[in-house]
């Protein structure tokens, strides 16, 4: 039995993980909190966020983040990729910055509209 | 001079601000402008590029800037429009609004209502009064985010944090991320004032070390902050000697609170809540002045943008109703803080105007599990709500019928939390 907060909404619940049973979990207040659960002790993912320099833009720098949750062992990787990446504008929210990362099927994509100069 | 009458003026465009200006055009508001003194709407949640934003307003997770996008996207539509780059100055109680822009120079803007959406504004080291010399690499945590996130500057390599409030946890991780070591987050109190969430994912998966009752003692550094020593704090908070520990270091970070930013609503005349520093407020959001409506971080700090949307929404409804219809009328009720709450919103109840229930939001004073909130008048329970946990950093809300309105004695309710086996 493994006790952890749940991650996925401010609530915070305290869960409980049967690793013996099928890692079931009790203590959550929604299905999403049974799946983070069972996920955290399989194979823990996280949504990674950061930012890239913009070129032309009315600002330097647009946010991105990948499209989906990726292993948690895969993050300063994955950061990496984003090291000298320099993206014209205009930046449109969904654009694809990076695209495949690390082979995993998720992409970066930018979370802020950066129009033109 | 624009001798335009406006229906809602809304002084700020962060989150509050445009939830409230969106939901003033929808009730009816003609003429709805929104000044801002940034070049951009969107307010704190530009530079919050982390995601979990909106799990409950949208039912999904997004970053802050693109929670703020569903709000501006939605504006040009709703007929709302907006100065950038404007400055309030002064709001009076006749609800003239003195602004300054580049673009507009100084005007005068007339309204039938405004609401106040300044937001808040974080606690300085000077607030706290940390000892220690006054090198440079000491910032409070937002403006560190600042700088990362918008202008692209790494402002340190090895980092202490101070206050666990969430926004040093975000920034303890995204300075891991680009490469910084983060040493210790710092806590003065013995429990956290963040989400544990946050404790969880910016924290413990990036293995730096909380140290709760412990403060910063000393900062040391000639140009550059070179050292900083943190030590153990007893029960009432004072350093305890001989428990010093020493990190190298060039880089402080404070998270150490936020303070609604109330110069406007001081100086148009609104009456202060000395508990949340904000505007004492009516269900509706209105403050003391007629008219006068505020929302979100400027009347007490929030921990979810998407509570700021809900609070914001009443108020801009209220606003425009308000331009439309002038005051509501009808008896009042004042909600007062009982054991373990340390404040309350609203403070005050006008009951014609609630509908089936009133929210009350609120805070306790401590980490307490098992516990019952009681809603009392004139000595008798009228309402109990059962929580097992409650803690500082999570702002709780109860949903109080208006069924039970005929119970309540001498114009008062008091919201008291206690143990579930001292409960009446």
């Amino acid at each position: 039995m493994t006790e952890l907060i749940c991650i996925v909404c401010p609530k915070g619940c305290h869960l409980k993980v049967d690793e013996e049973n099928g890692f079931s979990v009790t203590g959550n207040s929604c299905p999403h909190g049974a799946e983070y659960g069972r996920k955290e002790l399989t194979n823990p993912t996280r949504v990674i966020t950061s930012t890239v320099c913009v070129e032309g833009g009315t600002l330097r720098r647009a946010s991105v983040k990948t499209s989906s949750d990726i292993p948690k062992g895969k993050i300063f990787e994955a950061m990496r990729l984003l090291d000298n990446v320099t993206i014209p504008a205009p930046v449109a929210i969904g654009d694809v910055v990076v695209k495949d990362i690390l082979g995993l099927g998720v992409d970066f994509i930018a979370t802020k509209n950066v129009p033109k100069l | 001079m624009n001798e335009t009458l406006y229906d809602v003026i809304v002084v700020g465009g962060g989150p509050a601000g445009l939830a409230a200006a969106l939901e003033a055009a929808k009730e009816g508001a003609g003429k709805v402008l929104i000044l801002e003194r940034n070049n951009e709407l969107g307010g704190i949640l530009n530079q919050c590029i982390h995601n979990g934003f909106g799990l409950q307003f949208f039912k999904e997770e997004l970053t802050g800037p693109e929670y703020a996008s569903r709000f501006i996207d939605k504006l040009a539509d709703a007929g709302v429009e907006v100065m950038l780059g404007a400055m309030v100055l002064d709001v009076s109680a006749d609800k003239t609004v003195h602004a300054m822009s580049r673009e507009h120079g100084y005007m005068q803007l007339r309204a039938k209502s405004v609401v106040l959406n300044m937001g808040c504004r974080e606690r300085t080291r000077g607030a706290i009064a940390i000892p220690g010399d006054r090198p440079a690499g000491v910032f409070t945590a937002g403006a560190a985010q600042l700088y990362m996130n918008i202008e692209g500057y790494m402002v340190g390599k090895r980092v202490v944090i101070l206050g666990s409030g969430d926004i040093g946890l975000i920034m303890a991780r995204r300075m891991t991320l680009e490469g910084a070591k983060v040493l210790a987050c710092v806590e003065l109190m013995p429990y956290s004032n963040g989400l544990n969430r946050n404790i969880v994912q910016c924290l413990n998966d990036y293995d730096i070390p909380l140290y709760l009752s412990h403060t910063i003692v000393d900062i040391k550094g000639d140009k550059r902050v070179e050292q900083v020593v943190v030590a153990k704090v007893d029960e009432k908070r004072n350093p305890i000697p001989g428990t010093e520990i020493t990190f190298d270091c060039d880089t402080v970070l404070l998270s150490v609170g936020l303070i609604p930013e109330n110069e406007l609503s001081r100086q148009a005349g609104v009456e202060i809540d000395r508990r949340t520093n904000g505007p004492v407020v009516y269900e509706n959001m209105e403050t003391s002045i007629p008219g006068v409506f505020a929302s979100g971080n400027v009347v007490h700090v929030h921990d979810l943008v998407d509570f700021v949307t809900q609070e914001s929404q009443r108020a801009g409804r209220a606003a425009a109703l308000y331009a439309k219809n002038g005051e509501p009328q009808g008896p009042c009720i004042a909600v007062e803080n009982g054991s373990a709450v340390t404040y309350t919103v609203p403070q005050k109840i006008r009951t014609e105007n609630v509908d089936k229930f009133v929210e009350i939001f609120f805070r306790v004073n401590f980490v307490y599990t098992n516990m019952v909130i009681q809603i009392s008048s004139g000595g008798e329970v009228l309402a109990r709500f059962k929580r097992e946990h409650m803690a500082p950093g999570e702002m709780e809300k109860v949903a109080f019928p208006k069924a039970l309105f005929p119970k309540i004695r001498d114009g008062k309710i008091t919201v008291s939390v206690v143990k579930e086996e001292d409960a009446e």
